[in-house]
């Protein structure tokens, strides 16, 4: 992929994350924050439809940019094409695995108590 | 008046050391002078590179008291400090003392392709006299641009020249975005080829650090930005829109 | 011919250069930062899956000083990150940096202008005004 392409989603998905940043903060404070955490509402919260999208939104954002971000330092760091490939595929594999641990968690999560 | 100049000196052999001099000084005198009397008067082995000795050559760029400064440029007055230490510039390779190597900063220049590329300027034709008529705000585009004087202050400021050594710098980005914003070239497409890679423009994160000590007021980060714009989408360049002007000998 | 290169130094280093230097500085280690934190969030919220006493046990390791200080920094950290990316979006875009002219002594580079200064400058007080909200949430239970 050209650089400039991987460049325009790391623009799109840092502005993404602002805006679903904000809403996921939000659903901390629509209540006491202490209350937010109690576990009956944080479970209500992922039984939620519009806000689990809103959560894997998140969490897809975040990843792609902060682990872009990350290759981004580490190519800077060295030079060399082992290096390169090796730090590009390690960024993805990391994006992808908290991308897919996360998924999990909202998964299991919405289904508490159904099952 | 008198201040102490401390002087990185390097030599294959020796290594890295400091040598201090006791150095004269009246309100005008630059680091340059300063050097230029450690030479003559002191020990005739320093080494350091100069020429004009008026911020035209770019020769002899340095890190004074930490700082990419033109030696020629910087008062001794002006640093207030009883102490001046001069290194030569991070970011290339030290040939001796204060002089450095600039053949890979001026392989990354020459990658630009820092000259016109326009078809209809064919040097075969030399019976027929052909020039281009730019108008003041198309020239007013790239003339700030075409004062870099290659000192390679910029090159030594920027925190991504630190690291990676496949960066071409903001001199070479800054030439580009000269050449790829005049109104007589055609080559826009392919010049942002030439930068849309790993190691590009993407690795400029706008510190500023290289319009900080440009002693020219050539601002490569305003040509690196507004370079940007263009492979972002937020600007686009016409056709050449320079009138082509041709007449017999 | 010895390799004079600065390496990492040349990115810890925050001064020298001025107030977008310091910036760049603290964008990265910022971004940084919220990657640690997001990767330690996305696993302390998978308790959620084993139940509300491993649930409530995370939280009891959480919810204490320490955790709301750690909070708060990551609120500040989050907050300039989000508004100096927004910044350098922009800038990055070649808006609000001025036009390119005859450079005139004694030559105030256009890219390091006051709308720029100002942006970073009003990035770093929301983040301490986010700051101080969020530990008036967190302290004030």
């Amino acid at each position: 992929m050209r650089e400039s392409n991987i460049m325009k989603i790391h623009y799109i998905t840092g502005i993404s994350a602002i805006i679903l940043v904000a809403i996921h903060i939000m659903f901390r404070l629509i209540m006491p924050y202490g209350a937010s955490l109690e576990y009956e509402n944080v479970i209500a919260n992922y039984k939620n439809l519009p806000y689990t999208i809103v959560l894997e939104l998140v969490l897809v954002t975040v990843a792609i940019h902060g682990f872009n971000g990350l290759r981004i330092i580490l190519i800077e760091l060295r030079q060399g094409r082992v290096w390169e490939k090796s730090m590009t595929w390690l960024c993805i594999i990391g994006a992808a695995s908290i991308i897919a641990y996360g998924t999990r968690t909202i998964i299991l999560a919405s289904l508490t108590g159904e099952v | 008046m008198s201040v102490n100049l401390k002087i990185l000196r390097y030599s294959p052999k020796e290594g890295k050391r400091y040598d201090t001099f006791e150095v004269p000084y009246q309100r005008w005198t630059t680091v340059l002078d300063a050097l230029l009397y450690v030479k003559a008067y002191v020990d005739h082995s320093l080494a350091l590179r100069y020429s004009c000795r008026m911020a035209s050559c770019g020769s002899c760029g340095m890190l004074i008291n930490g700082k990419p400064r033109l030696a020629c440029y910087t008062k001794i007055s002006e640093l207030n400090s009883n102490e001046i230490i001069c290194e030569p510039l991070p970011n290339f390779p030290i040939i001796r003392d204060l002089a450095t190597n600039f053949d890979r900063f001026f392989t990354n220049h020459k990658n630009m392709m820092p000259y016109i590329i326009n078809e209809k300027t064919d040097r075969k034709m030399d019976d027929i006299h052909r020039e281009f008529i730019q108008k003041p705000d198309e020239v007013e585009k790239y003339l700030q641009f075409s004062y870099c004087i290659k000192c390679g202050l910029c090159y030594a400021a920027c925190p991504t020249t630190a690291m990676d050594k496949e960066f071409p710098g903001p001199q070479a980005l800054a030439q580009m975005y000269r050449y790829m914003i005049d109104s007589r070239d055609q080559a826009s497409r392919k010049r942002l080829e030439i930068i849309d890679n790993r190691h590009g423009i993407w690795r400029c994160h706008f510190a500023g650090s290289c319009s900080n000590v440009c002693p020219k007021g050539v601002d490569p980060a305003l040509g690196i930005q507004l370079l940007r714009s263009y492979l972002l989408g937020f600007s686009k360049k016409g056709e050449e829109k320079a009138v082509l002007y041709i007449s017999s000998h | 011919m010895k390799e004079n290169r600065e390496g990492i130094k040349g990115w810890l280093r925050p001064y020298k250069y001025g107030l977008p230097r310091f910036a760049y500085w603290l964008q990265r280690w910022t971004g940084v930062g919220l990657l640690v934190y997001f990767i330690a969030h996305v696993i302390e919220t998978s308790n959620i899956v084993n139940g509300k006493i491993a649930w409530d046990k995370m939280l009891e390791l959480t919810q204490t000083t320490q955790g709301h200080i750690i909070l708060t920094l990551v609120i500040g950290m989050c907050v300039f990150h989000a508004a100096n990316g927004v910044r350098l979006y922009f800038a990055e875009g070649g808006k609000g940096l001025g036009k390119a002219g005859r450079p005139e002594y004694p030559y105030n580079p256009l890219s390091l202008n006051n709308k720029m200064k100002a942006c970073i400058w009003v990035s770093i007080a929301l983040a301490a005004l986010a700051m101080m909200y969020g530990a008036s949430i967190l302290f004030g239970e």
